[in-house]
């Protein structure tokens, strides 16, 4: 097991290099910098430039030089954890996002908590009682959950809460406290704000695990180990839990690891339409900006997490199944 | 208490159906039998004939649509303070208190498949383990002893080291030897083994089948022996049931049904038999069409489409039932007994 684990950890930079280089290519793939992006903003707003100013900010952000050497450069300042500089935000990058991200993390916890919290049970109860009427209510609910763009959900909501209750339940702080040092207040504040975009979140991957858990026990619950425990005169729920879920929950598990950077891509739309400050909304701001640095910082960190939660769930699968850890 | 003249388990009229969209498939359609202490009953039939839903009826882990519609399994109790007791384990409630301390304690099951029928992420003396603390109040410690103990006594090489093994590191043998003690594990009076060499080598079948008579002498048990074998049947059986189509064709003691069968399903199973007799280089005699299927079993005897010594007007209008023909054997046939049309004139 721990030859397995320092095995996949060794892997990690490699995969991580490999990732770098594609992130870098792909924030570069559209034609033009960030300067062209920003020339194109001041003439908009009817000043220009001239072309003296231009070569400067080009040199001023190494965006002259060739391709592979800027991207070295950026290695080189990420390796020592200078992230660098945002064009855009003219803020150094971990100032700006430091916080942005934890919330986002924060947020992608609670949402996955109450996404497996939610959906295994569900999944549970409607493969053991298949047909019955819970399978169906759930079943119909599951497919409200999955139709239903979690952008949507997050405007009815809001809709409701304000039309009903007289609330503006956007941004994940009240007003009083969006720019104030951390403080136990500050974190009952948050603690109280979280809960609803933790649901609209929550509720489209709960659909989507219910019916894989469901569909998934299915499966294990015909099988002869099942019999076998029934006929040894384990009681029903008992053996269901035992053997056919803990079966059929290893499949699950190997999904963390694209569920963790699902969670920050997926929120994009809803933290937009809900205000959240969290990362979503940066990294679409930078893209649109052509803030280089910044854009790559944040797909860097989703690489990174993907990475990571592929390597959790491996060895989660690998502690949970012994055929994996063995074989 | 006469062991020779109580059965340990009767079963009478048994009907275990399943209802479904298409149809009602009569599985098990009102079947007889009687299994006697330190017996060996060997049910024999083809695929599909009800063989395994009889037995999963007798523990109550029929799946659903199944259901048990009518009929007794009556199960002789001995109690504590040496009466016997009998209950109809058809009226209990399949997942309740009672018949979940009798599955698995007194009637223990050894299944078709045990590459299956063990949980890949449990170890095995976990899975036996289990077993005993189910039925017995007994630490963990000393249920690992006994698992151990079990082990041993089915021939598992190092049983202590196999504790920890995980059923897909054991070969088919081993595993099988496993399952073996696992259904041991509680001193079960009645062991029920459900085609319990199909999934193993010939020569491994043979070591399975050696060690099964064995356990059931030294342990004084019973046996449902369920095959399609009917070599192995003529190895360990006392007493043979020949099913077909859900009912019994053909009952009565192994030397009677070997050398003097009945019904004309019984011969012709045995004639497909190839002995080291049979000339070289021909075909093997066969019955003649498959199996009705269950939605469209034929009116009458369910066997007359393909019996040899079909009586027009007879067999493929009323339904023979199962009576004997002489001291030992009972046969299912209009060949030796009235119809129902001859006994009223």
């Amino acid at each position: 097991m721990l030859q397995y684990i320092v095995k996949r950890l060794l892997l990690l930079p490699f995969l991580l290099v490999i990732f770098s280089i594609f992130a870098f290519i792909i924030i570069q793939a559209p034609p033009g910098d960030f300067v062209t992006s920003y020339i194109a903003d001041l003439a908009a707003s009817g000043s220009s430039v001239d072309q003296a100013q231009i070569d400067a900010l080009r040199e001023r952000y190494g965006l002259d030089q060739p391709m592979h050497i800027q991207y070295l450069k950026w290695m080189g300042r990420i390796v020592t954890g200078d992230l660098g500089f945002s064009l855009d935000w003219r803020k150094p990058i971990k100032e700006l996002i430091a916080e942005r991200l934890m919330l986002t993390v924060l947020l992608g916890l609670f949402t996955f908590v109450f996404t497996w919290l939610l959906a295994i049970p569900i999944g549970i109860i409607s493969a053991v009682k298949q047909y019955s009427f819970l399978d169906y209510f759930f079943s119909v609910f599951n497919y409200f959950g999955v139709a239903t763009p979690t952008f949507m959900t997050a405007l009815i909501l809001m809709w409701l809460a304000f039309s009903v209750f007289g609330v503006s339940i956007t941004g994940l702080f009240s007003p009083e406290f969006v720019d104030a040092p951390w403080s136990m207040a500050r974190a009952e504040d948050l603690l109280r704000h979280i809960w609803l975009p933790m649901i609209i979140l929550g509720l489209d991957g709960t659909a989507r695990l219910a019916r894989i858990m469901r569909a998934n026990l299915l499966d294990e619950l015909n099988k002869p180990y099942v019999e076998m425990a029934r006929a040894k005169g384990m009681s029903e729920w008992k053996l269901v839990i035992k053997y056919p879920v803990r079966l059929s929950l290893n499949p699950l598990v190997s999904t963390i690891g694209w569920y963790l950077p699902l969670i920050f891509s997926g929120s994009v739309i809803v933290a937009t339409v809900l205000n959240l400050p969290t990362i979503g909304p940066m990294l679409l701001r930078s893209l649109t900006n052509q803030d280089m640095f910044l854009a790559g910082t944040i797909v860097m960190i989703y690489l990174f997490l993907a990475v990571i939660g592929t390597l959790i769930s491996d060895i989660l699968l690998a502690w949970l199944d012994p055929r994996i850890r063995m074989g | 208490m006469d062991n020779d003249t109580n059965p340990l388990l009767s079963i009478r009229n048994l009907k275990t159906y399943f209802e479904m969209d298409e149809g009602t498939a009569q599985a098990v359609d009102g079947i007889s039998f009687d299994v006697y202490s330190g017996q060996v009953v060997g049910v024999v039939g083809e695929s599909g004939c009800g063989k395994s839903v009889t037995i999963k009826s007798v523990l109550q882990i029929v799946q659903k649509p199944g259901r048990i519609v009518g009929g007794e399994i009556i199960w002789r109790v001995q109690q504590a303070d040496g009466q016997e007791k009998l209950i109809d384990l058809a009226q209990l409630d399949a997942q309740g208190k009672k018949m979940r301390s009798i599955r698995g304690s007194e009637i223990a099951l050894i299944p078709q498949e045990p590459m299956a029928a063990f949980s890949p992420v449990h170890t095995v003396g976990s899975q036996i383990i289990e077993a005993i603390r189910l039925h017995t109040a007994v630490s963990k410690k000393e249920a690992k002893r006994i698992a151990i103990e079990r082990l041993h006594e089915v021939g598992m090489p190092s049983p202590e080291q196999r504790m920890d093994a995980y059923s897909w590191e054991l070969s088919g043998g081993l595993r099988q030897r496993a399952m073996i003690a696992m259904a041991l594990s509680c001193n079960p009076r009645l062991l029920i083994a459900d085609e319990p060499t199909t999934a193993i080598d010939v020569t491994t079948q043979a070591q399975v089948l050696n060690l099964l008579r064995k356990l059931q002498q030294e342990h004084n048990m019973s046996i449902i022996f369920i095959t399609h074998d009917l070599g192995v049947i003529a190895q360990v059986a006392d007493y043979v049931v020949v099913m077909y189509l859900g009912r019994i064709v053909e009952s009565g003691p192994v030397d009677d049904i070997f050398h003097n069968p009945q019904h004309p399903y019984t011969m012709a199973l045995l004639e497909s038999i190839p002995t080291v007799h049979s000339a070289s280089k021909e075909f093997l005699p066969t019955i003649e069409g498959s199996i009705p299927h269950p939605f469209n079993r034929p009116a009458g005897c369910p066997f007359y489409p393909r019996c040899r010594s079909f009586i027009p007007g007879t067999c493929d209008t009323q339904t023979p039932s199962l009576q004997p023909v002489n001291e030992k054997q009972s046969v299912n046939c209009f060949l030796h007994h009235q119809t129902a049309v001859e006994k009223q004139n």
